[in-house]
């Protein structure tokens, strides 16, 4: 039954990621993003951790890409669709990421690591389900130090970014 | 066998909760439009049924009937699924909405992020319905009220983070049983002040209804929608106004229960959101319409600062 899920959450997500690429309205491609981040949502459900499927809406679905589109909404999305976004030979842009596909997919696959992992997010999972409580103990106590240098980084980025967006007075 | 049983229960349980959901509409209107009527010395519907209580249903016939018109170089798939987007989120929301003792869908751990989160969701429909009509008054409304929804889901959320921090859980029961002697009322005035007019902005009502401002608007972004279309964003816009009026219940008034009368839980419950939906209605009919810098500086420079110290006052106490 969770695999079942697992599968079509995971196809949904492929196929909405594959809608952010290929859709030739920027519009559209915000649309899939949303169904895209939705499902790995739902995923982090199946991982039982809701509380991190709950930011995951909150955060990216209900804020970041609202921003998204108010960007989007306000160019000329007429102009917007005739203008390519890397410019060059489609086939060299087209071969790049296949290759490199190619190469890591048997790495993944062939990797032991990666079955050790899902078994032990399995344990994992059923030792935590899903406690608010036990997420903030952790961060605050065993990850307090990554936690803080996070946070610090996230308002360098900020001021950062209100620096950046600043218009020269002098 | 007892899966499949199980299964149905909840599809019933569900079922019951969805038709109750597009019922609570109708006498909504009816009240609205009473509600309008007496504040500005009129009767409002009196024709059809005793005092017009049948209006809702006349309305409903008339929209049902009305052509369901998409604009020329409208973006027609957009324009088409931009009301359901709308109407899915404030339904989900419910999933997790404690009514009484028990009498809840599932009882989740992290019930009211999971509340804000999909509560945040019904934006959509508005953002997208106004930019696939193809139309000045539709995208402006839509603009305006992707602006709107970032400046007031900040302040909404801290302002709950108090009521979190009082009860020490996420969870909508525990949040209501810990208010069965004191309200959080009591101790929270300033976080409600704040969760009440981000929630006014959330339900994009009066005097933060920017996005359809009918006065510089014409009707903002369902400016093209008609029929059927146009009433599903009606609908989504009643419960979303609901489901704040149930927020303000269950996270500041104590829920299901009560005081001094000992009325049924369920009953208690029910009365509390119906006033805060007449508050609503009240509000409309009393105030006018912010400015949008008005409504970006009360975001960022009042509520914000004030939702920051009301989790630091808490904080204070509590520790």
């Amino acid at each position: 039954m969770e695999v079942l899920f697992f599968l079509l959450f995971a196809a949904m997500a492929t196929v909405a990621g594959l809608g952010v690429v290929l859709a030739k309205n920027p519009v559209y491609s915000a649309l899939s993003l949303i169904v895209c981040f939705v499902q790995v949502a739902a995923l982090f459900i199946l991982l039982r951790s809701p509380f991190l499927a709950a930011v995951q809406i909150f955060v990216y679905v209900g804020t970041t890409i609202v921003l998204f589109i108010i960007v989007i909404v306000m160019l000329d999305i007429q102009q917007a669709l005739f203008e390519r976004f890397i410019p060059g030979n489609t086939l060299l842009i087209l071969a790049v990421p296949l290759v490199l596909g190619a190469t890591m997919l048997p790495m993944l696959l062939g990797s032991d690591k990666l079955a050790a992992l899902y078994t032990k997010s399995q344990a994992a999972g059923a030792q935590l389900e899903g406690t608010t409580a036990e997420l903030g103990t952790a961060l605050f106590t065993q990850y307090l130090l990554p936690f803080e240098v996070i946070s610090v980084i996230l308002l360098v980025a900020l001021v950062g970014a209100i620096l950046l967006a600043k218009k020269e007075t002098r | 066998m007892s899966g499949i049983l199980e299964l149905g229960i909840m599809l019933f349980h569900v079922m019951v909760v969805i038709i109750i959901l597009f019922l609570v509409p109708i006498p909504f209107t009816w009240m609205e439009r009473k509600v309008a009527g007496h504040i500005q010395q009129r009767l409002g519907p009196m024709r059809v049924g005793w005092h017009g209580v049948l209006q809702p249903l006349a309305d409903g016939i008339k929209l049902l009937t009305k052509e369901d018109i998409i604009p020329d170089r409208a973006d027609r798939l957009l324009f088409k699924i931009a009301p359901i987007i709308s109407l899915v989120p404030p339904f989900a929301v419910f999933v997790a909405v404690p009514f009484a003792d028990n009498l809840l869908l599932s009882d989740m751990n992290i019930g009211l992020l999971y509340i804000l989160a999909v509560a945040g969701l019904g934006i959509y429909g508005v953002i997208f319905g106004g930019w696939a009509s193809n139309s000045k008054y539709s995208l402006l409304g839509s603009i305006r009220s992707c602006a709107q929804l970032i400046s007031y889901e900040i302040p909404m959320g801290f302002a709950v983070i108090g009521v979190m921090m009082l009860s020490q859980s996420m969870n909508l029961s525990d949040i209501v049983n810990a208010q069965a002697d004191t309200w959080n009322i009591v101790y929270q005035p300033l976080g409600f002040f704040v969760f009440f007019i981000a929630g006014l902005a959330e339900a994009q009502r009066v005097p933060f209804d920017l996005a359809e401002a009918e006065g510089d608007l014409g009707a903002g972004y369902h400016t093209e929608y008609s029929g059927m279309r146009f009433s599903y964003f009606m609908i989504s816009e009643y419960l979303v106004m609901l489901t704040i009026s149930v927020l303000c219940v269950i996270l500041f008034f104590g829920g299901w229960h009560g005081f001094l009368l000992p009325l049924p839980p369920l009953l208690w419950f029910t009365l509390k959101v119906g006033f805060f939906v007449y508050l609503f209605m009240w509000i409309r009919f009393t105030f006018p319409r912010y400015r949008y810098d008005q409504l970006m500086s009360i975001g960022w420079k009042v509520l914000f600062p004030l939702s920051l110290a009301n989790i630091l006052v808490t904080g204070f106490f509590i520790v």
